[in-house]
């Protein structure tokens, strides 16, 4: 039934739904909302987990990693410099390959401090073997965290995900979502199955210490199951679409992109208006159209490749800068397109909170199209003065 | 796959490695001295001294490193560190 | 789409006023969005609370530039920010003061003044206007019914707090229609 809530509330219910054991997490703007009221939901006992206090991100992640090993599904949700806190938490998650997943509540990392977002925290993740999964509306955060608990606890896969939504701009808006049952819930997300587990009677250790002579097989071993997910994700992206009707059987989704000229690539919150700006475009006659990444990790190549075959120019919106380098997702597009002559240019726009309007993507199009790429979109020249 | 998934291993992996292939001494009991309080077994970083039914020591020398911490603890001086003979 | 932005102070509700709104809307069988200009809120700094109404799914996420509605939580925010800026022209502006204002309004927009102030301290024993105002949109936009605006507010708050609050947007709403 549709209910217009919060988005970090909706987050919160449908983490809920998934019957998470052990929540560890530690509040940070904008992430806050979410975590106090599942806090809500254990104290009133409208979910049976245990919600771990902890005195930081490192902590959290840690004990979600011991519950997530003694056979739990956990939950944890961070943002900016709490996901930093967590960098050496995060790649020991993925390599003893338990399925963690987490909210990324997407915000900039300082300095300069913001608290507002860009995709600057996640994309820092990107090698960590956790998948990245990004939503376009509060609709999708909640049913990405479905699909994420699906697919990481799934022993084909066995990795940990991300679930990124944008700051405020996502988390604080208040819009109509659909929440599925409690019923539906357990039926599209079944009781967690550990690979294996801490216990006591049957002893195990994880996360061995590793010689140069296996290392390399550890870390293809993940690799590999990133490779599993590029099919499984889509499979449960499909029977969600089956039992709900809302679609995730992509890992991209293309929005009028047929018989595009110059195709838009973006990630999560920013899509929406580039999908006015397209209706916008395509009124007056401009031939443009929208690639959107749902997956970042693993990174879809192929769907990609076919996406974007056809077009004559690629306009990439990272929100996110490799600094010395590109934005990280059009470095991904270039590495996908390579050797078919597609330009790509890339636009480094919307970090720490800049707004963007239908006409920034008007503008962006219009700067592609005269092959002016691999810019900082919309610097105030005065303040660089 | 061979290798635990994970990076996971069962316990006891380490017995099938005779971590006492090398040293330069090893401890040698002397039962006639020895009073019984175990402390060898206990301080033994190894883990590698064992008690009979007589409660005297019994060394795995698979596992002795040859550290001489038992030797160096014993309050009854019935351990001695002897040159390991090649 | 029609957009409207909010212009209060840090603690005077915008940002509570703006999701009641939307939720009543929603009720109302709309597509509503409602969201904060993100700050760092600071009682009494200005700060902006934003909502869109539509027929349709709503996916524009840009902040609020052109509003076809504004309300101003507190007149003297108008020497600090242009609250007016970008109002479409045919747009309401609606403005919370106790005296006849003078400043040089934008043309073609309506302006509509209402006591707030004076309401909620008689209704609500506090200085808080946002559920007055609230009364006051739905009776000059037409784009929320006073009921569910009363079920909103019921959602929100409990007990007498709410029906204080009602009572607040209820006498706002009888000023506006009798005024208009």
């Amino acid at each position: 039934m549709l209910e217009i809530m919060e988005g970090s509330h909706a987050v919160a219910e449908s983490v809920g739904l998934c019957r998470p054991q052990v929540i560890a997490a530690y509040p940070i703007t904008p992430q806050t909302h979410i975590v106090e009221a599942l806090a809500e939901m254990v104290a009133n006992c409208t979910i049976d987990a245990e919600y771990i206090t902890v005195e930081s991100e490192f902590s959290a992640l840690s004990a979600c990693l011991g519950a997530s090993a003694a056979g739990s599904r956990v939950y944890s949700a961070t943002t900016s410099q709490g996901l930093a806190l967590m960098f050496e938490v995060c790649f020991n998650c993925a390599g003893m390959r338990l399925p963690v997943v987490m909210t990324i509540v997407n915000r900039a990392l300082g300095a300069p401090l913001s608290i507002w977002n860009d995709h600057q925290d996640s994309v820092s993740l990107r090698d960590s073997g956790w998948m990245q999964l990004y939503a376009e509306d509060n609709q999708e955060a909640t049913d990405l965290h479905y699909i994420a608990y699906r697919v990481s606890e799934d022993h084909r896969v066995l990795l940990p995900s991300f679930v990124c939504f944008d700051g405020f701009i996502l988390s604080h808006t208040y819009e109509p979502v659909d929440m599925i049952t409690q019923e539906q819930a357990d039926s599209y997300v079944p009781a967690f199955k550990p690979y294996h587990r801490l216990d006591a009677d049957d002893p195990i250790s994880f996360g061995l210490f590793a010689s140069p002579d296996y290392y390399m097989e550890f870390r293809y071993a993940i690799d590999q199951a990133m490779n599993q997910a590029r099919s499984v994700l889509p499979e449960a992206g499909r029977v969600f679409s089956e039992m709900f009707g809302r679609d995730y059987s992509g890992l991209v989704e293309e929005y009028r992109l047929e018989d595009a000229d110059c195709a838009i690539v973006a990630m999560g919150s920013i899509c929406g208006t580039v999908k006015d700006a397209v209706d916008e475009m395509r009124n007056d006659g401009k031939k443009v159209g929208l690639l959107k990444l749902r997956a970042f990790r693993p990174f879809p190549v192929k769907e990609v490749q076919k996406a974007l075959s056809g077009v004559s120019t690629v306009a990439v919106l990272d929100k996110n800068i490799s600094l010395g380098s590109k934005g990280a997702v059009a470095l991904e597009i270039r590495d996908a397109l390579y050797g078919s002559q597609i330009p790509v240019h890339d636009y480094i726009i919307a970090l720490g909170g800049r707004d963007v309007r239908r006409k920034d993507i008007a503008a962006v199009v219009a700067s592609a199209e005269a092959g002016k790429g691999d810019i900082f979109y919309g610097l105030r020249e005065e303040v660089l003065k | 796959m061979a290798l635990g998934l994970g990076c996971t291993a069962r316990p006891g992996k380490s017995r099938d490695n005779r971590t006492g292939s090398w040293r330069v001494f090893r401890p040698e009991f002397i039962d006639e001295k020895c009073t019984k309080c175990g402390m060898c077994s206990i301080i033994c970083p190894e883990g590698c001294i064992g008690v009979n039914e007589e409660g005297l020591p019994v060394p795995d020398y698979d596992y002795c490193k040859g550290c001489g911490l038992c030797a160096e603890e014993c309050p009854a001086e019935a351990i001695e560190m002897k040159k390991e003979e090649k | 789409m029609r957009e409207l932005r909010i212009h209060g102070r840090g603690g005077q509700g915008s940002v509570t006023a703006a999701e009641l709104i939307a939720v009543a809307a929603f009720e109302g069988g709309m597509f509503a969005q409602a969201f904060p200009a993100f700050g760092v809120e600071r009682r009494g700094a200005p700060v902006q609370a934003f909502v869109r109404f539509d027929n349709q799914k709503i996916r524009l996420r840009s902040q609020i530039y052109e509003p076809d509605y504004i309300i101003v939580q507190d007149s003297t925010l108008i020497r600090d920010v242009n609250v007016f800026q970008g109002l479409k022209e045919g747009g309401i502006a609606i403005i919370n003061t106790e005296k006849a204002l003078t400043y040089p309004f934008p043309k073609g927009v309506k302006v509509i003044t209402i006591d707030a102030t004076s309401i909620a301290l008689k209704t609500l024993g506090m200085p808080i206007t946002n559920t007055t105002l609230m009364g006051a949109f739905a009776a000059a936009s037409g784009e929320i019914k006073l009921e569910a605006l009363e079920d909103a507010v019921r959602r929100r708050f409990k007990g007498e707090l709410a029906e204080k609050n009602i009572a607040a947007a209820k006498e706002a709403y009888r000023f506006v229609k009798e005024a208009s």
